[in-house]
């Protein structure tokens, strides 16, 4: 069936080459997307629990915008709009990016920028889910606001998070096929080139398919690993200790969010 | 930088307009058909029936592992073969876009709300199937008069949020070339060049409509919280 993909393209490439590229720009996408987007995404998150109301609703800000915002429209607004709306000569110099970076540099800051406002959401909640206890021992310790952050809040607020971040690394992933609105050719748009090309949608499609698949794999079992190695010991879900089934129940509900942040 | 001029967007408001309906009920099709199979499909799946359960298993892992726009362009292609099979002369049926758009938004966003369901199927408390016992309800009562509405009530903010995302995903039906509001936007833009206004007014649209949704969830949220939940 997917024999198919090693046949020789018009411009003397396999089509297995096409989807390997392909490939190659979504893990692009998203591998440096995720990095900014956890940047940006932790000190927004940060910003929502501070003290200083200014600061508060400048990151409530940022998030209702790029959360209410759909990631292909924000697309579009970083790659049409933006040139047009800067002073003319940096517009037209940002317009003259050669292809195919003129599509990966707006993708990638849009798609940074959209997942950092829904990592900000779970971060904030991931502070405010710490007792308060917490931030009372930092201050009795006479520890100042900024290393109570550093070394109280945050490194405890990210290890509880790690479970509903994962959605978040499968979500950058599955978004980077956004991108080939814009003209970028990661795997999706490889796919569907193939397709086009060969009229084996179904090889084309399915092989693309297998591949995201096994992203989502990688991406569930790497966050599992992470969850395990930072974990505070004696803090963990002790999955295979005798508990009473009145906790078992009190995590599922309390799992429901994860499923709520699920994002395409 | 070349002066903005808005004017434009009043006169596009119409196409606009019709734009932004077939994105409201595009929205509305998938909530329906997506809560209601996805409903079915958390049950099946909690019932842990033999081969079926796995299959929606499988079903379910695969929906969310690949992105929507691949998912439209699967359904694009297989929906029409699919449906030939179904009337039994084989060959394949073309339905449009349109009808490709409604029913994969219904068949994929069943997976979403189906793993909400599924998830507060598993939070229910055991004492209320017990009660039910004790009641002589049919397991079918069980489900349709004490289970399902609170497991509804306790996911429905969830749900709604769900659906936020699903009003702002059906912007994806750019790619298959339809109109709505973002296609609209995009179709006048290459018509008049003035795809900054476009595009500038439609995000506005879409923030504004997204964030009072959810300015509605939150506060749903504290006035239909289960007492002492």
């Amino acid at each position: 069936m997917f024999a198919v993909l090693l046949e020789q393209t018009a411009d003397g490439q396999r089509y297995i080459d096409w989807l390997v590229s392909g490939l190659g720009w979504t893990l692009a996408l998203a591998f440096f997307g995720w990095w900014i987007a956890f940047a940006v995404g932790v000190v927004v998150g940060i910003g929502r629990t501070v003290q200083n109301r200014a600061v508060a609703a400048l990151a409530r800000l940022y998030v209702e915008i790029f959360r209410n915002i759909p990631v292909l429209v924000q697309m579009f607004l970083w790659y049409f709009v933006l040139p047009e709306l800067l002073p003319t000569a940096l517009g037209n110099a940002i317009k003259q990016i050669p292809p195919p970076w003129g599509s990966f540099f707006p993708a990638l800051v849009c798609l940074g920028l959209y997942t950092a406002a829904r990592i900000a959401e779970q971060v904030r909640a991931g502070i405010e889910a710490l007792p308060k206890g917490q931030v009372e021992a930092a201050s009795a310790l006479g520890l100042s606001g900024y290393l109570t952050y550093r070394h109280v809040i945050v490194p405890q607020a990210l290890r509880l998070i790690i479970p509903s971040l994962t959605s978040e690394v499968m979500g950058i992933y599955k978004n980077t096929s956004v991108a080939l609105t814009i003209g970028l050719m990661e795997l999706t748009a490889q796919a569907r080139q193939i397709s086009e090309a060969t009229f084996q949608t179904f090889t084309a499609f399915g092989a693309a398919t297998l591949v995201y698949l096994a992203l989502a794999l990688i991406a569930y079992q790497g966050m599992a690993l992470i969850d395990r190695a930072v974990r505070i010991p004696g803090t963990g879900r002790a999955e295979n200790a005798v508990e009473p089934t009145a906790t078992r129940v009190a995590q599922q509900v309390g799992s429901l969010p994860d499923a709520m942040e699920v994002v395409k | 930088m070349n002066s903005l001029d808005f004017s434009i967007v009043v006169q596009a408001w119409p196409y606009l307009w019709s734009g932004l309906l077939f994105s409201l009920a595009l929205t509305a099709v998938a909530f329906v058909v997506g809560l209601v199979l996805g409903t079915c499909l958390a049950l099946v799946q909690h019932f842990e029936l033999p081969v079926i359960g796995r299959l929606v298993r499988g079903y379910v892992a695969l929906m969310r592992s690949i992105p929507l726009i691949l998912v439209l362009f699967w359904f694009f292609f297989l929906v029409p073969i699919v449906l030939g099979h179904l009337s039994g002369n084989g060959r394949p049926v073309p339905i449009g876009a349109t009808w490709t758009a409604f029913i994969t938004f219904g068949l994929f966003e069943a997976a979403y709300y189906s793993e909400i369901i599924r998830v507060g199927l598993r939070a229910v408390n055991r004492g209320q199937f017990e009660a039910c016992q004790a009641l002589a309800l049919s397991t079918f009562d069980t489900y349709r008069s004490v289970i399902l509405p609170q497991v509804l009530r306790v996911a429905s903010p969830i749900i709604l949020s769900q659906t936020i995302i699903l009003f702002q995903d059906t912007s994806l039906v750019y790619v298959l070339s339809l109109t709505d509001l973002l296609g609209a936007a995009s179709k006048l833009a290459q018509l008049n060049g003035r795809l900054v206004e476009m595009y500038l007014v439609i995000a506005v649209v879409y923030l504004a409509i997204s964030s009072a949704a959810s300015q509605c969830v939150a506060s749903l949220r504290k006035r239909y919280a289960i007492a002492g939940r």
